[in-house]
């Protein structure tokens, strides 16, 4: 397969394609460095990975691409509660429907704030498929699944802001922002997981928190959602050799107590399962 | 953690003092609360080079630090207070307690002393005293001022975290604060419901960007002044 060929094809479909990835020049130049890696059965997925890197779902580098980064999971949870609350018999009436509305409101200042931000380098909305190609076939149909998924992209949201903080380190404005869509994502999730205990069954037991890996009952499709939330260890310190309120800190409340990031590859992954290439 | 070392950056532009003594003229006779007289409100002024660092207790009170030392131990003093009040609750919850909301109080609760003691423990020789608080203004047997105080302590928690993270140097200890800043958004959405369903994320606390709060560590302290007895010096505490 002939890379520069498929970029030219790309170019007559799309003119600025190449401004597209002109960010990431490095990436196709150190073609050479990944080239260990880029076997030729890998290489459709790897194209497809520049392909999203172009349009906007890249690991971000610098400012505007954290930006483009929640802009694009701002998109998702926007579409989504948008859909969820259009869809008909879907969410209750009462303190049901009222909750996933403010949500939705939330989810479209998010978007709209980070296009104003982003101006001219925003990306445009990608389009959603929140069946994840027919996994959740019933996602706007039956309630129970769609409240898991609202907690799926919730929780994920926490995860992807806490992962991009490191490249904002220290700037006021942006930073700042980013933490205060952060802890609105994390309020949401609070509110979600308390819809799914009330509704019972898998999730009779969810708590606003996250104990350990996967406590979602939602079962082993959101395990990359929650991969590494069981970490007990923060900054050097193992938190269960504290002591607690009685004996040490419980591993449980260890893990319940600090929101692990999730690095943006990770972050991408769960995401492109709910775009449509 | 790599060991703490002593920051001695001044982060603060004194230009920024200026409307601070407005603000400070302007909320000043909002506080009467006892520990109002030991909160340093008076902000920072410049930057003390030739500081040891070392004596916690100087005549000023129990003094943070300074750059990102200082804004850890000025978590670790928030994660202090919110510990025991959660610890004062769990010991002696207001009538009509139900199950599910002792087993929440408890949680926090645990929460809260794992991030105390993280932060004790992480700034080691750094880290401020145990401080003194005063929560004699909360009546611990009704449920309305639990759970209202629980509300102003989750909100101002979340606001705190927000508004220092840009002050934090370190990208390792602004991961640390990010970490623990969504536990606290989750124990405020909470706690909002638990006094009115749905009221997890209201115009209250977000704006119309769909923002939380963000506060100045100046702010905070104003905030927490009543609650807190120790007398506490954060001259060196970046702030804006």
């Amino acid at each position: 397969m002939n890379l520069l060929n498929v970029f030219n094809e790309i170019n007559n479909v799309d003119p600025e394609f190449t401004d597209r990835i002109n960010p990431r020049r490095e990436v196709i130049r150190n073609m050479a460095s990944f080239g260990k890696k880029v076997t030729l059965a890998s290489l459709p997925f790897f194209i497809n990975n520049l392909f999203t890197k172009a349009y906007g779902a890249t690991a971000p580098t610098d400012v505007n691409g954290v930006l483009n980064y929640a802009l694009t999971l701002e998109y998702l949870e926007a579409e989504y509660y948008t859909m969820g609350v259009a869809a008909p018999n879907l969410i209750p009436a009462g303190r049901p429907l009222g909750a996933i509305t403010t949500i939705r409101d939330h989810e479209n200042a998010h978007v709209k704030f980070l296009k104003q931000v982003l101006g001219d380098k925003a990306v445009s909305k990608p389009t959603f498929d929140f069946t994840a190609g027919g996994t959740f076939a019933n996602v706007f149909s039956d309630y129970d699944t769609f409240l898991a998924l609202a907690q799926a992209f919730e929780d994920t949201g926490v995860r992807a802001y806490k992962g991009q903080a490191g490249i904002l380190v220290g700037n006021r404005v942006v930073l700042t922002a980013a933490l205060q869509i952060h802890s609105v994502e994390a309020r949401h999730a609070s509110h979600i997981r308390q819809m799914r205990r009330a509704r019972g069954g898998a999730a009779a037991n969810q708590k606003p928190w996250i104990t350990g890996a996967n406590d979602s009952g939602i079962g082993a499709v959101v395990d990359p959602v929650y991969m590494g939330e069981d970490n007990k260890v923060q900054g050097g310190v193992d938190i269960t050799t504290l002591k607690g309120a009685m004996g040490n800190i419980s591993l449980a409340t260890a893990t319940q107590s600090f929101d692990e990031p999730l690095a943006a590859e990770a972050v991408l992954n769960i995401a492109q399962l709910f775009i449509k290439n | 953690m790599e060991k703490l070392s002593s920051q001695k950056e001044c982060l603060i532009d004194k230009e920024e003092h200026l409307d601070k003594k407005d603000l400070r003229r302007r909320d000043f006779l909002k506080f009467t609360g006892a520990g109002l007289a030991g909160v340093a409100l008076l902000g920072v002024v410049g930057c003390k080079k030739d500081r040891h660092d070392d004596d916690d207790m100087g005549a000023d009170g129990f003094y943070f630090g300074s750059g990102d030392i200082a804004i850890l131990n000025y978590a670790y003093a928030l994660e202090q207070l919110e510990a025991e009040f959660y610890m004062q609750v769990v010991n002696s919850p207001y009538s009509g307690i139900s199950d599910l909301e002792k087993t929440y109080f408890t949680d926090i609760r645990d929460h809260e002393i794992a991030h105390r003691e993280f932060f004790k423990k992480a700034l080691g020789a750094k880290a401020i005293s145990s401080l003194e608080f005063n929560l004699s203004g909360i009546n611990f047997s009704s449920r309305e001022s639990v759970l209202g105080t629980a509300k102003t302590f989750e909100d101002l928690g979340v606001s705190a975290y927000n508004g220092a993270g840009w002050l934090i140097k370190d990208t390792g200890y602004l991961l640390l604060a990010g970490k623990i800043v969504s536990v606290e958004a989750r124990h405020a959405a909470l706690i909002r419901d638990l006094i009115d369903n749905g009221s997890f994320a209201n115009q209250e606390v977000i704006n119309s960007n769909g923002l939380d709060l963000a506060k100045s560590p100046t702010q905070v302290l104003q905030a927490a002044a009543p609650f807190i007895k120790s007398k506490i010096d954060v001259k060196d505490l970046p702030t804006y």
